[in-house]
């Protein structure tokens, strides 16, 4: 029994540059009431995917079959095609907020999905879809029917776009990245969400996920995707167990959460290839650590294991076991006298808000705050978003006045500074953005961008600054011949090593990393996370990391901060943090994130059959 | 809400204190002497005097300023130069024909202009969309005064050489007296200021539905298994629909201050028309009060524009 069957799915999407190759033959079946997976970084083509098959992209190229109750989707008739969407198989997209329209409101976005597909009076309609509401979770559901998506947090209108998906029980369900734009917290609760109303409705999920903890954590089949090919496929605990594919076992291994903390990572080499091109071999082949001499230059075949896993790759034993790292010693602290670059003494903020209409009331963002740095030390900040961990930082870095409270960096008090004062400060505290595509200006050269500070501060220029900005290039790990390229030359994790090597150009006292890799594929997040630790090791920086991916501040950081509605609830070293956390906002946090299990062997699997594609 | 209404009606009515600050003064210090054009070439300074005296001019700028704002509250908008009729009447006589020529443009400009701008968004590259760009092009580089002798060319004179009378030369009838008599003068008029503001409201549309289009709550709308119709329509056009009420808006209070080469090409009687006829004749009271109206105008059309935002969006409300 299968609900939907795919075979050799091949989508072209026609661009200005030349036909980019999505999807290039991929072939899945789904098994009715189960969670099938599909995982991969940006551009492997999984979202791509499945909105070819729903009609979606209607200047695809789609080639292959995919059949569902009994139909071949692709070909369909746009009318056949309108009946199915919404009606047979729903959809729930990423950010909630921007999938939900702003002018109308939930219940009559809801109400609509009903009218399209059935003759129902409004009044019925209404009640469904209350009804439906409570089922998700939204609390006093007939009140909230005629709320406005704004009015509504993250979580709480994902519930509703769930709501919307199931309300005519389709018998499949599209989830693509549901939980990427939520909390930690939330992200728990609205997974659970989508597991219960799979056994309530008999609904088949697929879940399309960058994220393989949460995948191992809930998936009953995974499908790994990478530029385009599924490179793995099987049941989750097989793979998870032992990854076929290098590339799933070098994904596994780049996710911090499987490492003692302050190991080096592992992560895979290179950045994803580009989808114009035609690989004459394996198209991971230049990223693989266990690559054959043969893997550049044939196409591999399909090994077919005996627990059932599939494996695009020519290796017959499936990839190796977890490469050793050899684990480089960190410079310890002593957990005695050090030096403070930046003490934070019960700082409070306070913003006047006004309404569209005039009435003013008053928001504490930060409601006192401590905090001391080390010199030398990495301090971890986490916390959901409104915690007030970005304004804080903001504070610290004296962009914003403390309402109350002193801030002394460098012993200096940062609410007392003249200009000349303020300017050397800038100096000293550099800040690393989390978007490395909207931090770093289009039109201007990587050179003279990471000159800027040089420039700025009368430091350094002509022949001097060149060599100094190149001198940055290579420490950080950039191509000092690239010196005259732009921006858009460079990949999402050599963009951050742009802004990486800018903010070290003058050897500050404090660098502040606002969510540095949280917008970075696992593989290339590891390449930048090794080199903060590097240049950590090598120039005795200071870091004040903030994140909401506990595996990665842990990994990186010496001590955490927790953040809370203002307040730092929890402050502890990294290890006791984990082993044995005080507070029960940081549990909750704790039990929230989910990381894949470390991969434990797969001793006992043969390989069954080797199958030559066609590609 | 109250509140809201109650500033910015305050602050309309400063900006229209200032305008009639700044066009009175202004006309103090441009050259021309009023009594001179009034009394005529040949009258002596005697006669000067008095024509002045009459007027009001020999007075004190500030007070005469002052005399004019208090009397303006009252609706009082002075005497013309001319024919010493009252402005505010010279002045309602003409807004009827403006209004109809600006209210059944815009009704026509809008059917014309949104759905082009629509389709050629939803297919943008296509032959479709090139028709469309085509068309906003070609309309906003055409002047209204070469599309308006064009079509009187065309469309009146060479018929009526041939002895057919398709369009009237020009002129305005009342609504009220004989509808189709008025829409049948105002036929060519509208088309002519239509066309090209059609190719503005296009280029808008488009713009706007081409970035509405590709939001995510559209993907949740083709997602939910609505038809296309429906997504475009309820969906697209919903989201795009504030920035063309806040250009409507402008649009249409400019106008009603005076649409002045429609007006003339055609022989309508509006205030657009009576604006040249002041200005050539130096009649300084008209000017200041078709000025002061087209302002009232424009700051009116912006709290109604405010106005709608807030029920547009229940974001601001």
């Amino acid at each position: 029994m299968v609900v939907l069957e795919a075979r050799n799915l091949t989508v072209d999407i026609p661009t200005e540059d030349g036909v980019v190759h999505a999807v290039r033959n991929v072939s899945f079946s789904i098994r009715p009431g189960s969670l099938f997976g599909i995982a991969g970084e940006s551009g492997s083509g999984k979202s791509v995917m499945t909105q070819a098959m729903m009609g979606l992209l209607p200047n695809a190229d789609i080639r292959g079959e995919v059949r569902f109750e009994g139909r071949n989707l692709i070909g369909l008739p746009a009318s056949e095609m309108r009946k199915l969407r919404g009606g047979r198989i729903g959809m729930i997209f990423q950010d909630p907020l921007s999938s939900l329209h702003p002018y109308y409101t939930i219940g009559s976005q809801i109400a609509e999905v009903l009218h399209a597909h059935e003759r129902i009076s409004p009044e019925e309609a209404r009640a469904r879809v209350i009804d439906m509401l409570g089922r998700v979770g939204i609390p006093s559901p007939a009140d909230r029917y005629d709320d406005y998506p704004h009015q509504f947090s993250g979580g709480m209108r994902q519930r509703v776009m769930i709501a919307m998906a199931l309300i005519l029980k389709p018998a499949l369900i599209i989830a693509d990245e549901p939980t990427t734009a939520l909390d930690v917290t939330v992200q728990a609760q609205i997974v659970a969400l989508l597991d219960d109303m799979r056994r309530d409705f008999g609904t088949t999920v697929i879940l399309i996920t960058h994220d393989l903890g949460l995948l191992s954590s809930v998936a009953d089949d995974v499908m790994v995707l990478y530029a385009g090919h599924r490179l793995e496929c099987g049941k989750a605990a097989n793979v998870f167990r032992a990854p076929a594919h290098p590339y799933t076992a070098g994904l596994l291994r780049s996710t911090p959460a499987s490492y003692k903390p302050g190991s080096e990572l592992a992560p895979i080499k290179g950045r994803p290839p580009s989808l114009l091109a035609t690989p004459v071999g394996c198209v991971f082949a230049p990223r693989c650590t266990e690559a054959l001499p043969h893997c550049a230059t044939q196409p591999p075949p399909l090994r077919v294991y005996s627990d059932g896993v599939e494996s695009l790759c020519w290796l017959e034993k499936g990839a190796g076991t977890t490469a050793p790292v050899p684990p480089r010693a960190k410079a310890t602290h002593h957990a005695g006298q050090i030096e403070p670059v930046a003490t934070v003494e019960n700082v409070h903020l306070t913003y006047q808000v006004g309404s569209f209409f005039g009435q003013k009331r008053t928001l504490d963002v930060l409601k006192g705050v401590d905090l001391t740095i080390g010199k030398g030390e990495t301090v971890g900040l986490v916390g959901e978003s409104g915690c007030g961990k970005s304004t804080l930082a903001r504070v610290i870095a004296g962009l914003t006045p403390a309402t109350a409270g002193t801030v002394k960096v460098l012993g200096r008090d940062m609410g007392a500074l003249d200009a000349s004062q303020w300017r050397e400060m800038r100096r000293q505290i550099q800040v690393v953005f989390q978007d490395p595509f909207g931090s770093l200006n289009p039109r201007r050269r990587v050179g003279s961008i990471i000159g800027d500070p040089f420039r700025l501060h009368g430091i350094a220029s002509g022949e001097e600054r060149k060599a100094k900005v190149r001198h940055l290039m290579e420490i950080v790990g950039l191509n000092p011949e690239h010196y005259n390229r732009f921006p858009s030359e460079f990949s999402g994790g050599q963009r951050q090593r742009i802004g990486i090597a800018r903010a070290l150009a003058l050897n500050p006292a404090l660098i502040i990393c606002d969510e540095p890799v949280s917008a970075l594929d696992v593989s290339i997040q590891a390449q930048v996370l090794n080199l903060l630790r590097r240049l950590q090791r090598e120039l005795g920086l200071t870091y004040l990391f903030i994140s909401h991916d506990l595996s990665v501040v842990r990994h990186i950081c010496d001590r955490i901060a927790v953040m809370q509605g203002g307040k730092i609830v929890e402050l502890a070293t990294a290890e006791r943090l984990f082993a044995d956390p005080q507070h029960p906002y940081t549990r909750t946090l704790l039990a929230a994130s989910k990381a894949p299990p470390a991969p434990t062997g797969g001793k006992d699997r043969v390989l069954a059959e080797t199958r030559q594609v066609a590609s | 809400m109250i509140r809201f209404l109650a500033r910015r009606i305050a602050f309309g009515a400063g900006v229209l204190l200032v305008l009639s600050a700044f066009v009175f003064f202004l006309f103090f210090v441009a050259p021309g002497d009023p009594a001179r054009m009034i009394a005529g070439d040949k009258a002596t300074e005697a006669q000067l005097a008095m024509v002045r005296k009459n007027l009001g001019v020999d007075r004190p700028v500030i007070a005469q300023y002052g005399t004019f704002l208090s009397r303006a509250l009252t609706g009082d908008l002075g005497f013309s130069y001319r024919n010493q009729q009252p402005v505010a009447q010279i002045i309602a006589r003409r807004i009827p024909a403006t209004l109809s020529l600006v209210a059944g443009a815009a009704l026509l400009w809008l059917a014309i202009g949104v759905p082009i701008g629509i389709m050629s968004a939803r297919h943008p590259g296509s032959f479709r969309d090139r028709i469309g760009q085509a068309f906003i092009l070609t309309g906003l580089s055409f002047p209204t005064f070469v599309l308006g002798m064009m079509s009187l060319y065309l469309l009146y004179f060479l018929p009526k050489q041939a002895g057919l009378t398709l369009f009237p030369p020009g002129g305005y009838k009342a609504l009220t007296s004989n509808p189709a008599l008025w829409a049948w003068h105002l036929l060519l008029p509208w088309s002519t200021l239509a066309l090209t503001m059609a190719a503005v409201y296009a280029r808008l549309t488009r713009g706007q539905m081409l970035d509405v289009m590709g939001e995510d709550y559209i993907r949740t709308a083709r997602a939910k298994g609505l038809s296309e119709q429906r997504v475009v329509w309820k969906h697209g056009m919903r989201a795009a629909l504030t920035p063309l009420v806040t250009q409507l808006g402008a649009d249409i209070a400019l106008m009603l201050g005076g649409v002045i080469v429609i007006e003339q090409v055609y022989g309508l009687q509006g205030v657009g028309a009576l604006a040249v006829q002041a200005v050539t004749n130096q009649d300084r009271p008209i000017i200041i009060g078709v000025v002061l109206l087209g302002g009232l105008f424009i700051v009116a059309a912006n709290i109604i524009v405010d106005l709608f935002y807030v029920l547009l969006d229940p974001r601001v409300r």
